[in-house]
């Protein structure tokens, strides 16, 4: 998919996406030369579409975790999985620096399907580390909601 | 108005989309750099006992080589040989991958069966309007996170137990390009047909043919041990004539062992399986 500034003959650039969490995503793309923007508006059936090859429109910021499609889309038992502790250090990456989570975000996180929480919170505390943020709260899960596509997390 | 196209424009994608999919066929080709095989059991006819015959087939090769052996359950709508190999979850999650479950003889199992309620079908949590539109993506891509995101490790073989229907190999030989595969079938007539498609279509897809196994082939008393007629027809023996490749084992239904993780093979059978695993 390409988005061409008929004006300028450019190809845009992606700039932004947003899933609003009603089954919708838009995506921003400007071109580089006149800065003109437009936004592609994804009915649900289109982001359905899309979401079920395991991609993000405009790319990706973090890996996708270990069965992020099958966590995300089946509907399972609760304790189908048994997470590492999120932040916990992977092999040969050293220790990771201590990530709270205030009493807010740990009950916020409570709601989430057991199936897929451990997925969740592992994708929260990656966003948190990256940006050097120390701890999580609604505020920053609703940020990293918005940056990362989390749809209906 | 005239503008460029598609192809008139230099450049990636806007949407990153191709580049994503190259990405997660990279993720799996470097997860099966330590599969040494990978055999999918075919059979275009259900019922014909192919998840049955991957259970045994899994026993057989873990005497060969113990717990280097894994099962990837593609039958993702009726999973049964994850409870046939006795593997159980939770599965534990950690950043190298989903690590499988263990089953008798050290064999590695991942499965739907491990994820779902009991007696509860596999259903997806997006909205079910039209969920006839993205239903093959959705199991296709969850195909590929059971090859691309299980920590398999080391790995003499990966059995996988395809869904019945001819086209399930197709799919699999998208994603792991080296394949072989194992036609179940029983001795009728109505299996011969059907699992003769599933053969054409694996052929015509490159997957290598390794043999044909007949099950129900015949019924063995469980007093004398004669073994008697159970179904009419010969579709083993036709099939690997059609397809010019061997009938590796005839397996009569054995009632006893209905229900019991399977060690089926007499010792000619499984010295043949076991070699035409390779």
């Amino acid at each position: 998919m390409k988005f061409l500034c008929l004006d300028c003959d450019e190809q845009m650039a992606f700039a932004e996406r947003r899933e609003p969490g009603d089954g919708t995503f838009a995506a921003a793309f400007r071109c580089p030369r006149c800065q003109r923007a437009v936004a592609l508006l994804a009915n649900p059936m289109e982001t359905q579409l899309v979401g079920s090859l395991g991609v993000k429109i405009g790319g990706r910021e973090l890996d996708a975790p270990p069965f992020e499609l099958a966590r995300s889309t089946i509907r399972g038992r609760d304790d189908a999985f048994v997470d590492e502790e999120a932040g916990a250090a992977g092999p040969g990456t050293g220790p990771r620096p201590v990530l709270m989570w205030s009493a807010e975000a740990r009950e916020r996180l409570l709601r989430v399907p057991g199936f897929v929480r451990g997925m969740v919170k592992r994708i929260y505390a990656d966003y948190a580390t990256q940006r050097g943020i120390g701890e999580i709260t609604p505020e920053v899960m609703d940020r990293a909601r918005t940056e990362l596509g989390l749809e209906g997390m | 108005m005239t503008f460029r196209t598609y192809r008139d424009v230099v450049g990636a994608d806007g949407s990153g989309i191709a580049a994503q999919v190259a990405g997660q066929r990279a993720r799996v080709d470097r997860r099966l750099a330590t599969v040494r095989r990978i055999v999918a059991i075919l059979s275009g006819k259900g019922g014909v006992g192919k998840s049955f015959i991957t259970a045994a087939l899994a026993r057989l090769a873990a005497a060969r080589w113990p717990e280097r052996v894994g099962v990837l359950d593609a039958d993702l709508r009726s999973p049964t040989v994850a409870g046939m190999l006795g593997a159980s979850g939770p599965l534990r999650v950690n950043p190298s991958g989903v690590v499988p479950a263990l089953g008798v003889a050290g064999v590695r199992v991942v499965s739907t069966d491990l994820l779902l309620e009991d007696g509860r079908p596999l259903a997806w949590r997006e909205p079910s309007g039209d969920a006839f539109a993205w239903r093959g993506a959705l199991e296709a891509g969850v195909l590929r996170e059971f090859l691309g995101d299980v920590a398999w490790g080391e790995l003499e073989v990966l059995l996988v137990d395809l869904p019945p229907g001819a086209d399930g190999g197709v799919d699999l030989a998208n994603l792991a390009p080296d394949l072989a595969a194992l036609a179940v079938t029983i001795p009728s007539e109505e299996s011969r047909r059907s699992v003769a498609r599933a053969l054409r279509a694996a052929a015509d897809a490159g997957i290598r043919l390794l043999g044909v196994i007949e099950n129900m082939s015949g019924y063995r008393c469980g007093e004398c041990a004669r073994i008697g007629p159970l179904f009419t027809g010969g579709a083993g023996a036709a099939l690997a004539e059609q397809f010019g490749i061997p009938l590796l084992a005839r397996v009569p239904f054995e009632a006893e062992r209905a229900g019991e993780a399977p060690t089926v093979f007499d010792p000619t059978g499984a010295a043949c399986v076991l070699e035409a695993l390779g």
